[in-house]
Parts: C-alpha cells; structure tokens; sequence
C-alpha cells in the first residue's frame, strides 16, 4: 500500500507535527511506501529531513498559486496530486492547516475524511479507526469506507522516529485556477517574541473562584517573579475579567508547562484537557472535593486570595535572604 | 448584509462524559445542553455584522427537535430568522450533514436571495470532524477560511484574521463568501429579558434534511485513559506557602 503525506510548512519551515504524520504513515504503508508532498518551491530544501523519516519519494509541486499558504490552492493541488499519483491513504497532521487543506481535498475528491485519528487499522475494507472527540476528553471507534482514505493524525498520537527512507525527489505538475487565490495569506502580524501561554515553562491559572478582573492582580504577580504567565478558565473569559487569549482549555490554548497552579478552577473537562499536558499540577482551591484537586498532583486547601500573596512572599523572603 | 450562521446543539458535560450503555452516545440524562462555543461567537458576529451594516441574520441546525433551545438562544440574542433541520438520529456523519446544510441553503437562497457571508464554528465541539464548513463551501463554490478571529467588511471584501504560531494572518476574502470562526474573535452578549421574550414568538421554520450517509461511521464511543494520580496535600490555607515554595524549588522553578 502506498501512502501519502501532505507536509505542512510555512513558507518553507516545517512544522515538527508533520514527523508525527510521516510515523502514522509508516505505520500503514507497505511495499508501496511513504510518499511525501510538498507545495510549493519554498518547500524543497525539506526532501532530505523527509527522507529521514522514511519518504521513498518526495514528491514536489511548484505553481505561483503555492508560494505562500492558501487553503484552497493547497487542497486543490492535493486532490489533483491524489488523482495522479493513486495512493491508497492520505496523511496530515492534525493541526488548523493540515485538517483545513484535508477537509478541501476531501470536499474536492468528494471522499471521506477522518480528523484527528489515533489508531488507524488499515487493511481489509473498511478501516477500523480510533479518533478525538470533543478535544480529546473522548473517544471514537469508526469505519472509514472509501476509494481512497483521508486522514489527519492528532498531535501526540504517533511518535516522530527517524527511519532512512530513498528520498527521491520527483517533480509534479498541477493546474491551479486563478481564482483560488482568493484565500491565500496577504499579510502577517509576527507576534512579538517572548513567552506565550502555549510555551511557558509555569503557568498560574485563576479561575472563577478569583473574583473579578482586578483580583488578578496578586496571580500577575506571582507568575511575574517566577518568570511565568497568566492563564484562565472559560467561566473567566466569558465574564469579560481577562482576554480569550490567556483560556486554557478545549476552545482555548493548551499548556505545557512545569508547573501548573490552577487556582480556584473547578476543573471541568474542557478545561483539564487544555491542562493535562502539564508535568506538574498544583490546585490551590478551597473545596476538597474539585475535581481539579482529585487530579492534581499537589493541591493547597484554601482561600486563592491569602495562598497567593503567601507564596509570593515566601519567595521574596528566600530570594532575600 | 445577510447572514447565515449554522450552529449545532451539544451537551455540556462537567468534571466527567459519561458514555450510554449501548456505547452510541453522551449519556445526557444530567447534563444540561449549549451550542459549540466557537460557533456561539459566530453567532455573535452575525449579530454585529448586521447591526453594522444592516441586512439581515439567520441561524441554521441539523438537530434533533430540542435543538429548537439552540436556535431560540440565538434569537434572544438578535438573530432574526431561524430554521431547523430535524433528525431523529443523535447526529448524522459529516458528509451526510454538508450535504443536507448545503441543500437547505440552496432552498432558502432560492426564496430570500443570497447571504453575504455562512458562519461555521471552527470544529464542532462533540463531534469535532473540522469539515462541515469546508464542504459546504465548496458545494456552494464559495470561498472559505476556517479558524477566524477577526472580521472586517471592507466594500464586497471581507479582511479576516487568523492566528498562527508565528502571529497574525490576514486574508482578503470576496463575498459571498464562508468563514469558520473561533471562540475569541468576540465576546457573546447574554440574553436580555426582552430579548427571551421575543425569541419565543420566533416562528422556526423546518426544512427535511437530505442527504446519504458518508463514507465515515461510528461504531462506538470510548473512554480516553485518564491520567489517575495520589494528590499530595501541601496543606492549608497561607501556611502551605512554604511547602509550596519547596516544591517550586525541587521543580527548578526558582531560579
Ligand atoms: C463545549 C465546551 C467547551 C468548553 N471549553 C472550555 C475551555 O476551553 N476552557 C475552560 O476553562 N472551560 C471550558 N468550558 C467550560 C467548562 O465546562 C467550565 O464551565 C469552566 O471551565 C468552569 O470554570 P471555573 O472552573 O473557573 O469555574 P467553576 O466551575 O465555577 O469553579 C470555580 C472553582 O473555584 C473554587 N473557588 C471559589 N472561590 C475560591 C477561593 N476564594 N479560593 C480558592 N478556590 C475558590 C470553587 O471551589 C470551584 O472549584 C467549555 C464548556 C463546553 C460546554
Ligand atoms: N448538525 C449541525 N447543524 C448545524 N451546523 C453544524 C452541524 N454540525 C456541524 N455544523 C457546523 O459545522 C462546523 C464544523 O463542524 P465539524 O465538521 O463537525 O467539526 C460546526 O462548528 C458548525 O458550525
């Protein structure tokens, strides 16, 4: 069985989630082989790290219509090129542009197509696949029946593993409609540098149970002296107290960090599957029994309000001293 | 500048989802019932965009007959029309879903004339397929761009925002046109009194779904292994500061 995988890069740089779409391929492909995509001629110098990880063969498109990210130019070269090239399956990560451009392939080839898979058992018709539902907090066993499979692979599910592959760059030839530029990137805001919530090392999470906008105060601070940032549960965003973009959780950002001290979340499921990358996790809440303190790997029972600043002082006491 | 926004009825589980016997669906019998959150923001923006530029908003569900919730939730916030699209199924695959939305709007695009502008939530947030939208919008040959944050009509252009890793993209979509948004592009009104009150004298019209099953069907739900751990308790109230600083420091988080 062949194989392919739509590489995901911008402008050039790939995204590391690609490796993990490049291991669920090999996890499927047979005599046919891992074949891998690439859009656009920003794109080339990636064949040899694909072939690292076991691409036989790197397959290239070059059209004007690629040169940056458009969800429509990239699904119509990617149902085009399943066209050409027959494969049986078809990988990308599971990432926004790589179930963005699958779903218009799909839409594109009128086939199928699963997100987020887990466990993709290939082989006799149809395939039995296990995927995400609801962020991550479930489950789904599902069939996929088609001529050809579509599929993107949830971040984590397959390890990235270097594995020599031929890498034998063949070049392909797509006919794009003018019109598809349309969607294409016509600007950027780079963010600025720093660290985010996604790439913190600690994070300090306020909750409901903090109050009000201005109660935030003593969490800034405590996340300030340790070189962390603010995070925040849904109940606080939809109370205007602090920005969609500091929400942890399964419509918001999820953490990775050291340290996560959820003060005064309740720990509802969308909110533990944003956090439950953490390492470590630190409750600080004052009823026992949330759900957050159960899960927690460390908790403190009490009122956020008199911890915090206690914390905070107890570090500037040892720093001091 | 006329608006459609297709949004889906979900339960809203807390600490825990718990799966039904027969393993088919949610087990709802304590859980109370939303929309997606991404798709409550689109809900919102459809709003906006009208109060701005005048036209008119449309709410659109494939759902069972409880969904009617849903759509009079929409209405009490503003949204002018709505219709229902009912199933007796817990959901219909993704396929089977663009295509029954995807003929329903032909239906009422042939009645009204055209929206400007279908709303989709990014993923819905059960089911979480990531291509309703994107197949519609290709049905309807419109252009489409998922995973919103910023909208701004310019003329018959649409300026739309999208965050990435790296920061901002900016997208200059023609109208008509069909955009996925994400929770955060707005924060949802609630509900005035008045507004609940005229929501329920919305008149909901009811379109039969059409549509075949798709290639993707679900055999069973299934728990996610959950990540089970012996909290340790570093005590109470103000004085567990100290052993909270020790652990920073075994963590090397003090530097
Ligand atoms: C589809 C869907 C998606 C969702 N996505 C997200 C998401 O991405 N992120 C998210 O966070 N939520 C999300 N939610 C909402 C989620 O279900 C919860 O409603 C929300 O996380 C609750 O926030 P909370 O824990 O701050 O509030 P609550 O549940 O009200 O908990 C407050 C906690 O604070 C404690 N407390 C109160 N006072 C104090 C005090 N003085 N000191 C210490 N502790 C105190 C209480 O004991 C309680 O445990 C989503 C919901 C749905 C339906
Ligand atoms: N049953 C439905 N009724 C109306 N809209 C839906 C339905 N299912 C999905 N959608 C819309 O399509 C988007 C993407 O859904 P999905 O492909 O399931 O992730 C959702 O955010 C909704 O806006």
């Amino acid at each position: 069985m062949s194989v392919l995988v739509v590489v995901e890069h911008d402008r050039g740089a790939l995204s590391p989630a690609t490796l993990e779409a490049l291991a669920a391929a090999r996890t499927v492909a047979g005599e046919g082989g891992v074949h891998a995509l690439t859009l656009g001629a920003a794109a080339d110098g990636m064949a040899g790290e694909l072939a690292g990880h076991g691409a036989s063969v790197v397959h290239q498109v070059h059209h004007d219509l690629l040169s940056d990210y458009g969800p429509e130019a990239w699904g119509e070269a990617v149902a085009q090129a399943v066209r050409t090239l027959a494969p049986e399956a078809v990988v990308a990560c599971g990432t926004d542009r790589g179930t963005e451009v699958m779903a218009q392939a799909a839409a594109r080839l009128d086939l199928p197509m699963v997100a987020n898979c887990t466990e993709i058992g290939a082989g006799a018709e149809p395939w039995t696949i296990v995927r995400l539902r609801w962020g991550g907090s479930l489950l789904e066993q599902c069939t996929l029946q088609a001529s050809t499979k579509l599929l993107t692979v949830a971040h984590h599910a397959f390890e990235a593993a270097e594995a020599p592959g031929a890498g034998t760059v063949s070049s392909l030839v797509v006919d794009l409609d003018p019109a598809l530029g349309r969607t294409i990137v016509v600007d950027r805001v780079e963010r600025a540098a720093g660290v985010t919530l996604a790439t913190a090392p600690l994070v300090v999470g306020g909750g409901r149970g903090v109050g009000s906008a201005e109660a935030f105060a003593p969490l800034e601070e405590l996340a300030g002296v340790l070189g962390g940032v603010v995070g925040c549960s849904r109940a606080v965003t939809n109370n205007g107290w602090r920005n969609h973009t500091d929400q942890v959780g399964q419509t918001g950002t999820r953490i990775a960090p050291d340290l996560y001290m959820a003060c005064g979340i309740s720990g509802a499921i969308q909110h533990w599957v944003g956090a439950m990358a953490s390492k470590k996790i630190l409750a600080i809440n004052t009823d026992p029994e949330a759900n957050m303190v159960t899960k927690a790997d460390y908790a403190v029972i009490g009122d956020l309000h008199k911890v915090i600043p206690a914390i905070t002082e107890e570090i500037r006491r040892r720093r001091g001293a | 500048m006329n608006v459609l926004v297709c949004v889906k009825r979900v339960p809203a589980p807390g600490a825990r989802i718990s799966i039904t016997a027969d393993g088919q669906a949610v087990d709802t019998a304590y859980l109370a019932f939303t929309t997606s959150p991404h798709e409550e923001c689109a809900v919102e923006a459809a709003v906006q965009l009208v109060e701005q530029h005048g036209g008119e908003s449309t709410v659109l569900t494939l759902g069972p007959a409880e969904a009617d919730e849903q759509l009079r939730y929409a209405a009490s916030i503003g949204v002018n029309k709505a219709v229902l699209l009912p199933i007796d199924e817990v959901d219909w695959d993704p396929q089977r879903t663009s295509a029954a939305i995807t003929a329903a709007i032909r239906d009422l695009e042939s009645a009204n004339g055209p929206f400007d502008l279908v709303l989709f939530g990014n993923e819905s947030a059960d089911s979480g397929n990531f291509q309703v939208g994107v197949r519609v919008a290709h049905a309807l040959a419109r252009p489409m761009v998922n995973g919103i944050k910023g909208i701004e009509v310019e003329g018959g252009t649409i300026r739309a925002r999208r965050e990435s890793d790296a920061g901002v993209e900016v997208y200059l979509v023609p109208t008509p046109c069909v955009l996925g948004v994400k929770e955060g592009i707005n924060l949802p009104r609630y509900p005035t009194l008045k507004g609940r009150l005229a929501s329920k004298k919305v008149d909901v019209a009811q379109v039969s779904p059409v549509g075949e099953p798709g290639g993707q069907q679900m055999v069973t739900l299934l728990q996610a292994a959950e990540q089970v751990s012996q909290t340790v308790m570093l005590g109470n109230g103000p004085e567990a500061a100290p052993a909270v600083v020790d652990l920073l420091e075994e963590l090397g988080l003090l530097k």
